[in-house]
């Protein structure tokens, strides 16, 4: 075996490290072709995964510090929120809505990740809400001296709205430990990114709000963990916040409730499909000798398993109690039933 | 006792619980140099520029930012100068503030206080005047409270300020230096949803708050001294959660009930008292359950002569207080 020094572009990952970032975009992959599948046997009503984000969404969580740095995901995150220690269990209760679901109890869209021993944060649907509230964590991580950062994700539909340029003002001007992360797949559902912002990389706005912006290949996991350990660095050096835009394309519809036949070319998905970075970062272990067919393999085995044994699990768990929907409206106080 | 006029008692309330906690802080527009009504007036001096911050102007961000903050160990106080402009939050109080300790299912919660002058009779025209406090009592997750004196203002804010729910500040900004009131110098709080009779009564229980409080009380006054009428009269001071027990209790003693505000008539919180009323005192009622309020017009109009004609006042009380009393 090759010491993992001597692999370039390997970025300093340990083979050991290299390989859990592909079991991370293999789970993530493997939950989200579950989910969609669970919809369409008419178990859970909607579905919105992330098929095609996998190396942005792993290689941005992967240097963060679990429990510790703040995670404000949108929608699409299955990826982070699995890279920062959510299970598939935690991810499929929600998906089913189950009482036991960490995120939300039944009460949220699946997908709407939280779990604040993790530090991620509960979201809402209203695109890009969540960017103001990255902004204050990172402000009160500032004020209380505390070595933390917080990344706050969203698509490139979610950079049009107000409160995306408030709060990127807002950290540029307190030099803020936030890391904005753009998941630009280039449609906000079959709208074109070229109708959504008139620049070709939207990074550049970044030097609007006085911090550095990058764009990045998002389909190349290393590159994006490169980019994204140096925002951290940046970050824990109390030197700001940086914006990151990763250039990917989802490989599947906008959600469950979309057709997008009626907006993208099956040549384009096809191409596309061409540079899954599934595949791109396999090839890339392969090539470098990290493993080899036999032990790639086991991986799959491994994290189709994982997901079956959580799918049973979530299946057999009990669904909330209907009065519990009064539960929780302000704290210690219940409304009469 | 020292008598304050209700900006000094906002002023004292933040004062003296940012001086006990040292979580808490104070964010929005020009704060730094006081406020533009001064209720941060000496606080960068005494607390630094990071726990009395100006912010860029961007409203949805000030309570956004807020929010964060929240989830993350402080407790926010965030001012919007004028409610008129804190429509652009309205997604971070509804969509975000008021949900996350239900979304979550519990497990997040949010503990912040926006604050801001709201009301009219100022001439503030339609911008600098407008009643917010409806659209917020629709939301569940949020408390809002509307004041307009300085006694009930101080305790009421300390309550806020102590909760941990998000809670919604809304502060009169007629009363701010209208009048003044002896106010106990050490800790006091209110609880929040708790109603006070400013004025006992037999004959009509008039049901109020805000600057709305001080019109009915001098409406009373005349009925008392003109007609020998006895009205009670009830600042509900919280409108949400509201304190349906006592103002129920008082027109089960009345067996009548006028309802004064200062916003629209139309879907204002008053419309919320008198349907509980009617549907929870019925038998006791002895008159139509009525409701004085400004008509459907934006509130309110720059030119001192249309807002007053817009605006309830204690003779339009006073007149309602008549027809009522008639039955
Ligand atoms: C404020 C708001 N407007 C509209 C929607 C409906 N909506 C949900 S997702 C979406 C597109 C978002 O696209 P993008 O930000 O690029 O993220 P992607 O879904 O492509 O990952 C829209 C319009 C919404 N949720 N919130
Ligand atoms: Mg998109």
């Amino acid at each position: 075996m090759v010491s993992v020094k001597e692999i370039t572009g390997a970025e300093g990952l340990s083979r050991d490290q290299l390989l859990d970032l592909y079991y991370k975009m293999l789970l993530a992959r493997t939950v989200g072709q579950r989910e969609r599948m669970l919809n369409r046997m008419g178990k859970g009503p909607f579905a919105v995964t992330g098929e095609g984000h996998e190396a942005l969404q792993v290689g941005t969580a992967y240097p963060l510090k679990p429990g510790h740095d703040w995670i404000v995901p949108y929608y699409r995150d299955i990826g982070v929120a699995l890279t920062i220690g959510q299970t598939p269990l935690d991810l499929l209760l929600a998906h089913l809505s189950r009482e036991g679901d960490i995120s939300s109890g039944g009460r949220n869209m699946p997908s709407h990740f939280s779990d604040p021993r993790l530090h991620i944060v509960s979201g809402s649907a209203p695109v890009a809400t969540h960017f103001p509230h990255a902004a204050g964590i990172a402000l009160a991580s500032k004020l209380r001296g505390l070595d933390e950062l917080s990344v706050c994700y969203t698509g490139d539909g979610g950079t049009s709205t107000g409160d995306c340029h408030e709060a990127m003002n807002f950290a540029g001007v307190h030099k803020l430990p936030v890391i904005f992360v753009i998941e630009n797949n280039q449609y906000a559902i079959s709208v074109h990114v070229r109708k959504q912002f008139a620049v070709e990389d939207i990074s550049i706005r970044a030097e609007g709000y006085g911090f550095p912006g990058v764009t990045v290949d998002g389909n190349d996991v290393l590159a994006v963990y490169a980019a994204m350990k140096e925002a951290v660095d940046r970050a824990r050096r109390g030197d700001g916040a940086t914006l990151i835009e990763g250039k990917t394309y989802r490989l599947v519809p906008h959600t469950s409730d979309d057709d997008d036949r009626r907006y993208r070319s099956r040549e384009e998905v096809e191409e596309w499909t061409g540079k899954d970075p599934l595949v791109r970062y396999r090839n890339w272990l392969k090539e470098n000798d990290v493993a080899d067919e036999a032990k790639l393999d086991s991986l799959h085995e491994h994290a189709a398993r994982e997901v079956d044994e959580a799918t049973e699990q979530a299946e057999k768990a009990p669904t909330p109690k209907p009065e519990s929907a009064l539960d929780h409206v302000l704290i210690e106080e219940r409304l009469a039933g | 006792m020292a008598e304050k006029n209700m900006v000094e008692a906002i002023h004292d309330a933040m004062f003296e619980e940012m001086k006990r906690d040292d979580r808490i802080i104070v964010m929005g527009e020009d704060v730094g140099e006081g406020g533009v009504f001064r209720a941060t007036d000496g606080f960068v001096a005494e607390f630094g520029e990071e726990r009395c911050m100006d912010t860029p102007l961007a409203e949805s961000c000030i309570v956004g930012a807020a929010i964060g903050a929240s989830l993350n160990g402080i407790i926010p106080i965030a001012e919007i100068q004028f409610a008129d402009f804190s429509h652009p939050a309205f997604d971070q109080l509804v969509s975000e503030a008021a949900r996350l300790h239900y979304r979550s299912n519990g497990t997040w919660s949010c503990p912040i206080v926006v604050r801001t002058p709201y009301g009219s009779g100022i001439h503030g025209g339609p911008y600098h005047s407008q009643s917010i406090e409806a659209f917020y009592a629709h939301v569940p997750g949020l408390k809002v409270i509307c004041v307009a004196s300085p006694y009930d203002a101080k305790g009421l804010l300390k309550s806020a300020i102590r909760d941990p729910n998000p809670v919604v500040f809304l502060e009169h900004k007629k009363a701010y230096r209208a009048f003044r009131q002896e106010i106990p110098d050490g800790d006091y709080t209110i609880p929040i949803g708790q109603a006070e009779t400013k004025r006992e009564g037999s004959d009509i229980s008039l049901i109020t708050y805000g600057m709305m409080t001080h019109h009915s009380l001098k409406a009373a006054e005349t009925l008392e001294q003109e007609d020998g009428t006895s009205v009670e009269v009830i600042d509900l001071r919280t409108v949400s959660p509201w304190d349906k027990e006592r103002v129920l209790g008082s027109v089960k003693k009345t067996g009548k009930a006028l309802i004064v505000y200062e916003d629209n008539i139309t879907g204002g919180f008053g419309a919320e008292v008198a349907a509980t009323i009617a549907q929870d005192a019925f038998d006791y009622l002895d008159g139509p359950v009525t409701r004085v309020a400004s008509p459907d017009v934006p509130i309110s109009p720059y030119s001192g002569i249309l807002e007053e004609y817009i605006l309830p006042n204690p003779e339009k009380i006073a007149e309602a207080i008549r027809k009522l009393a008639a039955y």
